[in-house]
């Protein structure tokens, strides 16, 4: 087990190579003594091709050698749950087109969400009042953040940016007006987050890293290299001496960086399709992930490897966005097929599934307090559920 | 126990009844007046107390339960095999040898059932620290094993080379035999939790059980946890009075706002279960001040919080909020001075020199552990906490409307927002609201 860590982040390393390779070269114009050289550089290609291949293999070799217990099994003797009765308590129309994203504040009962017009609203979804409206100057808002200090929202998409509001309740203000471009990055914007204050940003980005930024400056702090395709998602770790998050993208793999350094630490590749969401288990020593597979898997950080799958050949289309109830106990994931799938964490069930939205759900979190979880849709709507 | 027993992971629990018996043998054996008699032992011009011979253990047993020589050579090597008795002359080879040769008692701080499951990052401390002692003449296997861990948990190494060199310099302060008891027992304990088994065979039966108990202890964590929390989970058991959403009713928003008079016992109850949960949640943070103002050790948070504010805060004000670190916190004479060892200290000292986001991480970690290891467990035992326990809040839960299809009306709340925007327009003079 000790060795996987050292393989996988050479895998990592050499799949990263093979990339920056592809990029340098792949897309130089062909001139006629540049010939000899693309032979020898797609020779080189084959090489570390191969050798990532073969570290793959041994990879798996070495953690199947150990004869590990999966985490149903050890949950046999805990008391299964009951059916479980959960309803839209509200719904939120406001939105022009598809709902893209959304996030929580931290008063347990605002919410900002983002959408493909455009448009970036902030509710009390409690009384279901808009409260800010922000008109984007691109489509396909892919991404949007609340504030710890719940004064400002961050968002981007097909800008590339990422740029923070700070919330004005003047209602003769134009939010736009204060507008500061934080992220740049070179392709477009999937996912943002404040980390534990309103004065730094974590973005992930389609041009395949992730990025860590001064709010205040609009300084680069530190850039995550590692993906070798679009990132979709991430995830800040809960832990006490906070440092490190996960990443998800279309290379199939789910990476956790050191915040410090930049340096993965940790990778891994079991899912068979685009990994759409990450979400750290509340404790910090795990976490989830839902992906276009259709499946939903958890990961043991402790153990190093996947520790779960969650999936039911009922069960055909992807997961868009998933999240873990307060204790844990039960996860949530927003489907491709209109429906969220609820499942107990420990014994690999499914405990219910809820049907009302009238097209994918897109984005999917639990509230703050756990009292609630919200989804965003493609059928222009917002949905509480509790 | 069935091999369905072992698939489902019986043996843990198998493992520990079988701890618990050897555990009775072992308090047997040191009891005052029906125990072994104990007695000095030289070890080249050291004397090690309470120490005693293999043929006195085999003896012993001997007598007390009535068995044959045979059998209790059996019984004695299986003390040795699992960690509670541990030779003195060849501390790799654990045997019960039927002679003169010297063996201790465990204390029961590094029995393995004490603490199970065996933490990385101790494992982590006690490489470093044998390698400092020894100046890197580990055997192969732990340089191995240092290696892979030095690239595994890389970002708190600086945490671990610190508490090594922490509790070095601890030791060199007490007497040469304590010492070198002490390191016997930590060897011997490392030795039963990290056996020097060579990586790749990975073949023989003992050591898959080892493994497979190992990741069956990791999985046990979330079971654990689920059930810890799941009391406190909304979505699963309620809450009370009532679930918003459901209700429409806010009072379980307003009772458990940042700041009340009296809180609820689950979130009293929750401060129990890590002292991140204490520090994350204000009244909690502000409880466990008061309590440090009562141990004159307020400065050790007060620390903390400036720390924090410098990690997260704004790159532009870090030179000043270091400034003022070391004015309030560092500098000799300062008026808050928190004790720091020296190592990390002059290490901190440099680094303000070119001051930095993390210049402070190793200092505010060690003040962290410090506080979590100590002040923390003495906070939850004291009267502040107990009688804070016993007179919070546990709502009674909303009867359900009379008329359930009249909608109760939805009361708007302050915006974050404003309220900030109003503390602002009011000025300093203004107090928290």
């Amino acid at each position: 087990m000790v060795v996987c860590c050292c393989l996988g982040r050479t895998a990592t390393w050499v799949s990263y190579q093979l990339k920056i390779h592809a990029q340098k070269y792949m897309r130089s114009p062909l001139i006629p003594e540049m010939a000899t050289q693309e032979v020898q550089l797609n020779e080189t290609l084959a090489h570390l091709k191969s050798e990532s291949e073969s570290l793959k293999s041994k990879l798996e070799e070495e953690r199947a050698k150990l004869h590990d217990v999966e985490l149903h099994q050890v949950a046999e003797k805990v008391e299964g749950l009951g059916q479980f009765v959960m309803k839209t308590r509200r719904t939120l129309k406001g939105h022009g087109n598809k709902v893209l994203c959304m996030d929580w504040c931290k008063d347990k009962r605002r919410i900002v969400s983002s959408s493909q017009d455009g448009k970036v609203i902030v509710w009390d979804a409690f009384t279901t009042n808009k409260e800010h409206a922000v008109t984007m100057p691109c489509t396909w808002v892919m991404a949007c953040a609340y504030a710890p200090s719940g004064c400002a929202v961050a968002c981007g998409g097909l800008d590339n940016k990422c740029s923070v509001y700070p919330l004005s309740l003047d209602k003769n203000e134009n939010l736009a007006a204060k507008k500061k471009s934080v992220a740049m990055h070179t392709n477009y914007l999937s996912a943002c987050s404040f980390t534990n204050s309103d004065m730094q940003i974590l973005t992930s980005s389609g041009d395949g890293t992730c990025a860590l930024w001064d709010v205040e400056s609009g300084q680069l702090l530190q850039s995550f290299h590692g993906h070798a395709a679009d990132v979709l998602c991430l995830d800040l770790a809960p832990s006490e001496t906070g440092n490190t998050f996960v990443s998800g993208g279309c290379d199939k793999k789910a990476n956790v960086w050191d915040m410090r350094s930049g340096q993965c630490i940790q990778s891994f590749e079991t899912h068979e399709s685009d990994i759409n969401s990450v979400r750290y288990y509340p404790s910090g020593d795990a976490f989830a992930s839902g992906s276009d597979d259709a499946t939903c898997r958890l990961y043991d950080l402790r153990a190093d490897r996947e520790v779960a799958i969650y999936s039911k050949e009922s069960i055909i289309f992807g997961v868009s966005s998933v999240d873990f109830s307060l204790s844990g106990r039960l996860l949530f994931g927003g489907y491709n097929d209109y429906t969220i799938n609820v499942w107990d964490v420990l014994k690999g069930t499914r405990v219910s599934i809820l049907f009302g939205h009238e097209n994918r759900v897109s984005t999917l979190r639990v509230s703050p307090d756990g009292t609630a979880f919200s989804t965003g849709s493609w059928d222009h709507t917002l949905r509480i559920w509790a | 126990m069935t091999i369905n027993t072992l698939a489902k992971g019986g043996w843990h629990r198998e493992q520990m009844t079988c701890f618990q018996k050897m555990e009775k043998v072992i308090v047997a054996m040191q009891d005052p007046d029906m125990g072994m008699k104990m007695r000095n032992q030289r070890l080249l011009i050291t004397v090690i107390p309470h120490a005693m011979t293999g043929k006195d253990i085999i003896d012993w047993l001997m007598q007390n339960y009535n068995i044959n020589e045979e059998e209790s050579l059996h019984l004695g090597g299986f003390l040795v095999q699992y960690g509670y008795i541990y030779p003195l002359k060849e501390p790799r080879c654990l045997v019960l040898r039927p002679d003169e040769s010297p063996y201790r008692f465990q204390t029961p701080y590094f029995w393995t059932s004490t603490r199970w499951p065996v933490s990385e990052l101790d494992y982590a401390i006690f490489l470093a620290k044998k390698n400092i002692r020894k100046q890197g003449e580990l055997m192969e296997y732990e340089k191995e094993r240092y290696s892979v861990l030095h690239k595994r948990i890389n970002h708190t190494w600086d945490f671990v080379v610190m508490q090594a060199r922490e509790q070095l310099r601890a030791s060199k302060q007490r007497r040469k035999a304590d010492r070198i008891v002490t390191e016997c027992q930590e060897q011997a304990y490392w030795l039963i939790n990290r056996p020097p088994w060579p990586l790749n065979a990975m073949i023989c039966c003992s050591n898959t059980i080892i493994l497979s108990v190992r990741a069956y202890v990791l999985m046990c964590r979330f079971v654990k946890y689920s059930e810890q929390y799941q009391n406190h989970d909304p979505i699963m058991q309620g809450c009370l009075p009532s679930n918003p959403w459901i209700s429409d009713d806010t009072a379980h928003w307003t009772m458990n706002a940042a700041l009340v008079p009296i809180p609820t016992r689950l979130r009293v109850e929750r401060w129990s279960f890590s002292f991140m949960e204490l520090l994350s949640d204000a009244m909690g943070r502000q409880e466990f001040m008061m309590y440090l103002e009562k141990e004159f050790s307020a400065e050790n948070l007060c620390f903390w919080q400036a720390c924090e504010e410098i990690r997260h805060g704004e790159s532009s004000k870090i030179v000043e909020k270091v400034e003022e670190i070391y004015k309030n916190f560092l500098a000799p004479g300062a008026a808050r001075w928190v004790n720091i060892d020296s190592k990390t200290m002059d290490k901190t000292l440099e680094g303000i020199k070119h001051p930095h986001r993390f210049v402070m991480d190793d200092a505010q970690m060690h003040i962290y552990f410090l506080m979590k290891k100590d002040s923390y467990p003495r906070y939850l035992k004291s009267d502040l906490y107990k009688s804070m326990l016993s007179k919070a809040i546990v709502p009674q839960e909303t009867k359900k409307s009379v008329f359930p299809f009249v909608r109760r009306q939805r009361h708007s709340s302050p915006s974050p927002a404003q309220a900030a925007e109003d503390s602002r327009s009011k000025g300093p003079q203004a107090g928290s609201d």
